[in-house]
Order: C-alpha cells, then structure tokens, then sequence
C-alpha cells in the first residue's frame, strides 16, 4: 500500500473475500431453496425425496382453512395498507412541505417508532389494550388486527413517499401557485401526480410487511382469525408435511414479485 | 410621474431571513422603486444582492418584514402568489413534467376557471407568439432547454398578467440561443404590451434589453435609469464598476464653470468634468473616465500620461493597460478598425487625451 498511495483500499481485493461473500450466499438462499425444493416432493417427507409432483399444491389449493387464511391475510394487507398509505401520505407532505422548525426531527423519530420499538414490545402492549377494549366494547371482530396492521405499516409506507417528496423541485409546487392554483388544486394537479410512483412504492412495502406479519397478529387474534402466517405456525406445530413447503413456495413468489415492483417504481426517477 | 402610471410600486420594502440557528440576513434594507407601465425593466447586481428576493416578493413567493408592494396602486404585499395577477418564468423553467406542451400553457387559465374553447384559443395564440406550433403534444421532457425556456414563457403568457416576471431565465441557455432569446424576449415584450421585469447578473444582457435598469448590491438600489444614464453616467463607484470597464482617478476639484467642474488629478494632468448632481463635493473626489474615452496621444507637459504595461488583442478593439506616474492602474481601449490608432508598444510613455465632458464625478 505505501508503495503505491494512489491505490485505493479496495475490499474486493482482500483475501477470503470470495469465500465470505460465497458462505453468506448460500447461508442465504440454501434453505429457502430446499424448502422450495422439497414443495414439489411426492411424498410426505420435507427431508427425504421420492420424486416430483403438484400435489401438495394441489392439496394446499383445496384446504378450506388456508383459502380462508389466504384471504384473511390479503384482505387484511390491502386495507391496512391503504389506510396506512393515506396517513403516511399526508404525514410525509406535512413533514416536508414546511419550514424548519424546532421538533421536526423528533416527529420524524415519532413517526417511524414502529421500526424501532422491539415488535414482542408492541405485541404485548396491543394484546394488554384490545384485551380491555372487547371486554368494554364487546366487539371482538377483525378490526384489532387491521388497527394494529395499519399502525406498524405507517412508517414503511412513509418512507418511500417522503423521499419522493424531498427529491421533487419545490418550484414546480412554486410554478402551480404562480399560475393561480389555490394549495389545494396545486397538491391535486401537480405534487399528487408526481408523487405517485411514491405512493404506489410505499402502499406496496406496506402490503408486504402486513402480509407476513406473525408476532403482533398472533397476540392480537381472536379465535377464528387466522392469517396466512399464523396458520403456518400453527400448522408447524402439529405435522410438518410439504404443504407448508407449498404454501411458502406461492407466498414467496407473491413477495418478491411485489418487492421487485415496488424496486422498478422506487428506481424510476421523474 | 403618478402612482397610477406605475405598474408596480415598491415603497420602504425590507426583507430579513433568519436561519433556524437564529442568524438573520438583511436580503432587502428600505428598498423602494417605480416600475412604469409597458416597461422592460431590468434588475441587475451580483449574486446575493437582493435582486430575486425583490422578484419573490413581487411575485408573492415570501412577504415583506416592512413596506409595500403596489400593483397599479393596490398593495399585494400580503396576497398569495395564486391571488396575484403576476406571473414569474422561473430560471429552472419548472414546466410540469406529467403534462404536454399545450396542457402546460393552458394551466394558468385552466385554474382561472376560464372556458375550454378560450383556453384553447389562447394556447393556440401563445404557441404562435413562441414559434412551437408542431410540438403542441409533446411532453416537456421530449424539447430542448431552448423550447423549454419558450414553453416557460407562453405559460406564464397565456393568463395576460399585469406584470411578468422573469428571474435570470436565459442563464441556462448556451451563447448563440442566448443572444436570439434576447432579442425575442424584447419583441415579445413590444408586441403583448405587458410590463416585464427581468433579473440578471449580466450586465450585457441588462444593457442591451432593458427600458431601464436598477442596480443593486446588498440588498440596496444603488442606481435606477436608462441603460444609457446606468453605463454613461455612473453616479456611484459600484455601479461604475460592475457595468463595463473603468478607470477610476483620484482628483482635487479646483472650481467650477459652465456647469464643468475643473479637477486636478492626482495622477497630474487636469480634468473637465460635468458637475455631479447637488452641491458642488468639498474634499477630494473619485473621477470616472471609461477606456473608449481616453485615446493615446504624444505626451506633453502637465498632461496625464503613463506607461503601457500591457496590450490585449480582442479582435474589435484592442486594450492597452497603462501604469500613471501616481502608480493607478488605467485602460485604453482602442477600435481595431480606426486606422489612426496610435501603435502601443509595451514599456513606451504615452500621454492622455480624454473626451471632454465624459468623466463622471462620483458621490462617494
């Protein structure tokens, strides 16, 4: 290195770097590929082979309390992401759209806590709160769970629209109300527009975190409110058969297709 | 000069911006001026000077701490910009990207509630006025910066505003397309009858477009006139040195006739000059002599004269530097085209003839 100053430290060129970055690969993908693997197995068995077949997806496909699950699960997702997509949208313009000023940084902090607070933490402390609400309210249907799924998709969902926000040439905002349009019709006509692929970004991270949530769902469940999830931990519990394999196979694919969406629109720049 | 002559009136305007850590900046101190009716008004100064924050103003995009802003008469200082009958092309152009050419230049209207057939009558004529007829459909991410600087201003055209503003908008255009929007930008001017009141930093650009020009520096108006008056009679030393070159001299006035004012300079030699504006100044005095008024001669006894130190070629005309006896630095500048210009060789003493009535004296 002193030899040479110009040189720059260059990790890659470090010794057993191809072998680390091998090991964390496969450390990564391994087992989701032999649980993807053994999804098409004939048999009975998530660790012994006898062949290829469908028919654990087929089976999956006919089970009644996975189709309910199923459904639970993606009605669930849509509605607590839209509704945490509309809230984080406006929390995103009245934190970017404003001067400085003292606190700012705090209700960003404030806004973004369910990222930071353990999810146990707050699995605990809904189940505690819910548990008082049914007993006053006696109403124990799925809106606990679509609060509670709402709540912890705020941030997600926030964060991809506020940065499309703070990116946006302000005197495009400065332009509409130069050209007569009250604040209204300029967020309407000219930041909604462009701040789309933002939200769409952000509804769908939002879409995904409320789709595989486990821990805060099974704490705040009442009986027969299975989600997708929670029926496959509940499922591990009793036999494992490749049905699991299954389900996780389609569950995956439906994840990284909406992940990969949501990377093509965050990339498109306006 | 009364009020309702004036399109826009700026009375005792101060605008001080503080930081979130709680400094303060005087971007505007006690600024008034009068923009005339039908007017190509230039403000003009260096970065940092006030000039856009008096446009931002103008244009309701930040308020005043103290004055007034008049429109015809009416103060706007504290209307929003969508209530003011003004419109600004901004230096980035800040054309919607979402929307065509034509949507583009109808929004104005559009949200001025106006009738569709108008509106597309008006984008019609505004697309003429710019020569962009064909491109009408396209989106402004598919146009040149040259097309999106026209595309700029039909938009804030389209709504006939009482006052256009226009804030250093041909800055990100190369030299050539430069200098054909200048010349466009005054006809369009001539031909909608509307005041324009543009910013720049280039004092070219200032010289060769406006009706009449202010300069600024730190947030004050240091001189307000004719391109003419601004370049030929610089009453302030900024002024005199921000537009074009110039030679500044020291001088001892030594009594006044005929409206000429007799100096001594302190580079020896005496200089006429026509007496400033006010009382005749007491103690010494800076004299302004521009380079194309002061041509080479033989040197003579008592005249003003120096050293060339340094000759410059610039293919029109040709400057030649000079050191005086006093040390001042002073420029010549010479038309190549004059057969008659004195050939100056470096290191060689010439004296100098200066045009009578030309120095200017300043305040100081």
């Amino acid at each position: 290195m002193a030899a040479n100053p110009a040189k720059v430290f260059a990790v890659k060129a470090q010794p057993g770097f191809g072998f680390i970055a091998l090991f964390c690969f496969f450390m990564l993908y391994l087992p989701i590929a032999t649980l993807v693997f053994y999804a098409f197995n004939a048999g009975v068995s998530v660790a012994a082979w006898e062949g290829f077949s469908l028919r654990w997806f087929e089976s999956a496909w006919a089970n009644s309390a996975v189709q309910e699950a199923a459904l639970r699960s993606f009605l669930v997702a849509c509605f607590a992401a839209l509704l945490a997509t509309v809230a984080a949208t406006m929390a995103a313009v009245a934190t970017t759209r404003t001067e400085p000023y003292r606190g700012l940084t705090f209700k960003y902090a404030f806004i973004n806590q369910p990222l930071m607070v353990p999810e146990i933490v707050t699995a605990v402390a809904l189940l505690i709160v819910f548990s008082r609400i049914k007993v006053w309210t006696g109403y124990s249907g799925m809106g606990y769970i679509l609060a509670a799924h709402t709540a912890f998709c705020i941030p997600f969902a926030y964060l991809p629209i506020r940065a499309r926000l703070e990116n946006m040439d302000l005197t495009l905002e400065r332009a509409a109300a130069d050209l007569y349009a009250p604040p209204w019709q300029a967020f309407r006509r000219v930041t909604l527009p462009l701040l789309w692929p933002g939200i769409l970004a952000g509804f769908m991270l939002a879409f995904v975190i409320s789709l595989d949530d486990v821990v805060i769902t099974e704490f705040v469940k009442s009986g027969g409110q299975e989600t997708l999830p929670t029926y496959m931990l509940g499922q591990l519990r009793r036999q494992v058969t490749p049905e699991i394999n299954a389900i996780s196979t389609v569950f995956l694919g439906i994840s990284v297709l909406l992940v990969t969406v949501f990377f093509f629109l965050n990339r498109k720049k306006s | 000069m009364s009020v309702a002559k004036n399109a826009i009136d700026v009375r005792g305007v101060s605008k001080i911006f503080t930081s979130a850590k709680g400094d303060s900046f005087k971007a505007l101190d006690n600024v008034s001026v009068s923009i005339r009716e039908n007017e190509f008004f230039t403000l003009l100064g260096p970065s940092g000077c006030g000039k856009t924050t008096l446009l931002r103003l103008i244009a309701g995009f930040e308020f005043p701490n103290e004055g007034q802003i008049l429109l015809h008469g009416e103060d706007i200082a504290v209307l929003p910009p969508y209530k003011r009958p003004v419109n600004t092309v901004f230096q980035s152009y800040a054309l919607f990207p979402h929307m065509t050419v034509a949507q583009n230049i109808g929004f104005g209207l559009e949200m001025l509630g106006r009738p569709k057939a108008e509106i597309a009558a008006r984008v019609a004529e505004m697309l003429k006025l710019v020569r962009m007829d064909e491109l009408a459909d396209r989106r402004t991410s598919q146009i040149s910066g040259g097309q999106q600087q026209r595309v700029a201003l039909a938009r804030a055209l389209a709504p006939k505003p009482k006052v256009l503003l226009l804030d250093e908008p041909l800055s990100a255009l190369d030299y050539k397309l430069r200098k054909d929007m200048q010349i466009e930008l005054k006809r369009m001017q001539a031909e909608t009858g509307i005041t324009f009141i543009f910013v720049t930093h280039d004092q070219e650009e200032a010289l060769t477009m406006s009706d009449r020009i202010a300069v600024m520096n730190k947030g004050r108006i240091l001189q307000v006139g004719s391109p003419h008056d601004i370049y030929g009679k610089p009453t302030d030393r900024f002024v005199a040195n921000f537009i074009g070159e110039t030679n500044f001299l020291r001088a001892t006035p030594a009594g006044a006739k005929n409206g000429l004012m007799k100096l001594s300079l302190a580079a020896g030699g005496t200089l006429e000059a026509p007496l400033p504006e006010g009382s005749l100044p007491s103690g010494d005095v800076t004299v302004v002599v521009r380079p194309e008024n002061a041509t080479l001669a033989p040197e003579r006894k008592g005249m003003l004269s120096g050293v060339v130190e340094n000759v410059v070629y610039f293919g029109t005309d040709t400057h030649v530097h000079l050191k005086l006896d006093d040390g001042t630095p002073f420029i010549v500048r010479q038309q190549n085209a004059s057969s008659a210009t004195t050939a100056a060789v470096k290191g060689k003493r010439f004296g100098l003839s200066i045009a009578p009535e030309t120095p200017r004296v300043l305040k100081d």
